[in-house]
């Protein structure tokens, strides 16, 4: 869990805010806060189905799944052990 | 179409420098490269550069009034000039030339500022009042033609471009913090600021007074909206006629001139109504000019020639390739001297180069149809933001968005989502800015790449205040689909597309621009004209499009907008432009000019390398923080102009050394 998280906090930080993420607490709502706009979405709904290998379906494609790093980092999470997929990421992505 | 220049000594006698007045002239060449010339006297000097146009032989500028009291430089057109000529004529006053100019400046001595009012066209001007000591500069009411200055001292240092006034070198040259504040929130920034410290544009429809030292300056005409009870009533077919006719009017006298007159055609309904008036009623054999791109979302070629075949038009293209784009963005930024978000001045810098090569120098276009008649996307996606805001929950309403973003919602699994991104700020209806907070608010994400200098130097500056202060007393009194368009108008049409976009890159090379949709009458038609009819249900320029039935061939009418944009990472990352955009964003090149945070940079750079599609804001954030370091680069850091020495010079009045009789 904590390692999905620290790698799709550092696909944010590192692709979308530019900056150390300073910001970036577990809860901040990505819409409210402004982080991520239509086109930060689909580039982390992409990275996360790319990195992860998971299939987001399309009624699970909504921002309340994706809203704060902890919400994705939990949907991720879920939808791998659903899967059944190995869990152990490719290394280096 | 010309260049003007001048140094005022507003408090002393001192006389201006002829070779100081020489090179603000020669720094504008390339608008006037036919003649130049030259006023002096012990107060100041007047330079100009002319594109000769109308009355090739006889209008060399200054031009005087009967007793030498009055002197112009004059930079545009008054199409209007020949009517105005008879009516002065017969209140006694007496011309030695053929041209407007001269018109211009006896209309002036007939009636003060109020002359301003009296002219149909787009000019910049200085007049000289050699008896009250008195310089009168004035610019066209939307801001066709640029007019810049500053005050060094106890000179006053005016141009057509900003160039000319950093010729002198008493003049400083530095970034402003709070214009890149701005620029990256509006695109441009809001005059009279430039992104130069301490030198200002004289805003559009306004002009100033000069003398002993104190100047006033005055709106003398304001964008023009109405509110539901003084807007029309009548049937469209009605309002359809008389746009028709006086459209037609406005392309007539915007064809006079003493050499042949072009057009752009682009193969959008604008251009293409433009130019169909042209070759049906007035010259068939008229040339047309248009732009194509290599890549396919950015191409209209088909629709381009569609319309030469319907027109039978002698029509020339030019290919804009992503490597010329990439490799002229530095010169075309010499001419727009600000940073830009867009590659799309590019295309037009070169297109005018073309006309340039092919003999011509003015063409007309089909520019501010789009801000006039209500049809920008912009415009449509408050309407339907307003519409869903009334029932949020509703998808129906909320699907209307998908068709004006296509490249958004492309991908049927992410509509909802992306849809949940025009829900934000729904509850906002009633913000004067509804219709443009998401633009400003998408723009301003690009500042998180300013440097913590640049970011502590703009402190807490709020531009929408400004935008807020400078609102027209009666917007609230407007329809929401004119206040849009007053923002637009107010903020983007002048500093954007009629600068970076229009004047700025014809000029370049040395073409002269008109534009029927701005002519001040079809403005106030259209402003009379009530926001259903402008975009009916989401079909915009609705009435626009009717006025042309039967007129233009019905695919182009049943076209849907095609917003026009040029290719961005793949003309500055990739190809020959590649080795200056690495060196403009090397750690290096970002620390010298200390505006952007360069670890944030090599960030971004390496993202949009790594992504066959970057996203818009991306990819703006790219051309604007390049762009930047350009114009840093061309005219902060090394700063010259090339003297021109086949600036033939025609004429040179010096009376400095004169006693010259004031009235006070």
């Amino acid at each position: 869990m904590v390692d999905v998280q620290q790698e799709i906090r550092g696909y944010i930080v590192d692709k979308i805010l530019f900056d150390d993420g300073e910001i970036l607490d577990e809860n901040l709502s990505f819409q409210e806060s402004g982080i991520l706009d239509s086109t930060g979405f689909l580039e982390l709904i992409t990275f996360i189905e790319e990195r992860f290998g998971i299939e987001i379906s399309d009624w699970e494609l909504i921002p309340e799944n994706f809203d704060t790093l902890r919400k994705v980092a939990g949907f991720v999470q879920s939808k791998k052990q659903k899967n059944g997929l190995d869990c152990k990421l490719k290394a280096g992505g | 179409m010309c260049g003007i220049a001048g140094i005022f000594n507003m408090m002393g006698n001192d006389g201006v420098s002829l070779n100081a007045l020489q090179s603000m002239v020669g720094a504008l060449y390339h608008r006037g490269p036919d003649e130049s010339g030259c006023y002096l006297d012990d107060r100041i000097g007047l330079g100009h550069a002319r594109l000769s146009i109308i009355d090739l032989a006889g209008g060399t500028q200054p031009i005087h009034n009967e007793d030498k009291s009055l002197w112009i430089v004059y930079n545009g057109e008054t199409y209007n000039y020949q009517e105005l000529r008879g009516q002065l004529q017969q209140k006694g006053h007496n011309f030695y030339t053929d041209s407007d100019t001269e018109v211009i400046l006896h209309l002036y001595e007939e009636y003060g500022a109020d002359c301003l009012n009296r002219m149909n066209g787009q000019f910049a001007l200085a007049i000289w009042d050699v008896k009250k000591r008195q310089l009168f500069l004035a610019r066209d009411r939307v801001g066709i033609r640029p007019l810049y200055y500053t005050i060094a001292g106890n000179t006053l240092i005016f141009a057509s471009e900003i160039k000319a006034i950093f010729v002198n070198r008493e003049v400083s040259r530095e970034i402003d913090p709070v214009a890149m504040d701005q620029i990256f929130t509006f695109w441009t920034t809001l005059g009279p600021r430039t992104v130069f410290k301490d030198i200002y544009e004289l805003p559009p429809g306004h002009y100033m007074k000069i003398s002993h030292g104190k100047s006033t300056l005055k709106k003398y005409w304001d964008i023009p909206f109405y509110s539901r009870s003084e807007q029309f009533d009548s049937a469209p077919a009605e309002i359809c006629e008389q746009i028709r006719e006086l459209l037609m009017d406005a392309v007539r006298i915007r064809l006079r001139a003493d050499v042949p007159v072009g057009c752009y055609l682009s193969g959008g309904l604008d251009s293409s109504a433009v130019a169909g008036m042209v070759v049906r009623n007035f010259n068939h054999d008229t040339r047309t000019f248009g732009i194509r791109f290599e890549q396919k979302g950015f191409d209209e070629g088909e629709h381009q020639n569609r319309m030469v075949s319907w027109l039978k038009a002698n029509h020339t293209e030019i290919l804009s390739t992503n490597d010329k784009i990439g490799i002229s963005l530095p010169e075309c930024l010499w001419h727009c001297e600000k940073p830009i978000l867009r590659t799309s001045p590019v295309p037009l810098f070169l297109l005018s180069e073309l006309v340039n090569q092919s003999g011509l120098k003015v063409v007309l276009t089909g520019e501010g149809a789009d801000e006039v008649f209500g049809g920008y996307n912009i415009f449509k996606e408050a309407k339907i933001r307003r519409f869903w805001s009334r029932y949020p929950g509703s998808q129906r309403r909320a699907g209307l968005i998908d068709k004006l973003y296509p490249y958004i919602f492309d991908n049927p699994r992410l509509r909802r989502s992306m849809r949940s991104f025009f829900a934000r700020g729904l509850d906002g209806v009633n913000d004067p800015f509804f219709s443009h907070l998401i633009r400003w608010g998408n723009t301003s994400r690009i500042k998180k790449f300013f440097s913590a200098e640049l970011r502590d130097t703009i402190g807490d500056y709020d531009g929408y205040l400004q935008v807020r202060e400078n609102l027209s007393p009666d917007y609230e009194k407007w329809d929401y689909l004119s206040r849009a368009q007053y923002l637009e108008m107010s903020i983007f049409l002048s500093n954007y597309l009629l600068c970076s976009q229009g004047d700025r890159v014809a000029m370049a090379h040395s073409l002269e621009i008109r534009l029927p949709y701005l002519d001040p009458r079809v403005m106030e038609l259209a402003a009379r004209v009530q926001a259903k009819w402008k975009i009916l249900g989401t079909n915009e320029k609705y009435i626009l499009k009717r006025a042309f039935q039967n007129i233009l061939p019905d695919q182009i009418l049943r076209r849907s907008k095609h917003p026009y944009r040029a290719p961005i990472s793949q003309s500055l990352l990739n190809g020959k432009a590649a080795p200056l955009t690495k060196d403009m964003l090397s750690e290096s090149a970002l620390k010298r000019t200390g505006l952007f945070d360069s670890n944030k940079v090599a960030k971004l750079q390496r993202k949009i390398r790594d992504m066959d599609n970057p996203g818009e804001i991306d990819s703006m954030a790219l051309v604007g923080i390049l762009s930047s370091q350009i114009i840093y680069h061309q005219f902060i850091e090394d700063f010259s102009v090339q003297t021109n020495f086949m600036h033939p010079r025609n004429l040179l009045i010096d009376r400095r050394a004169q006693v010259i009789q004031y009235t006070n």
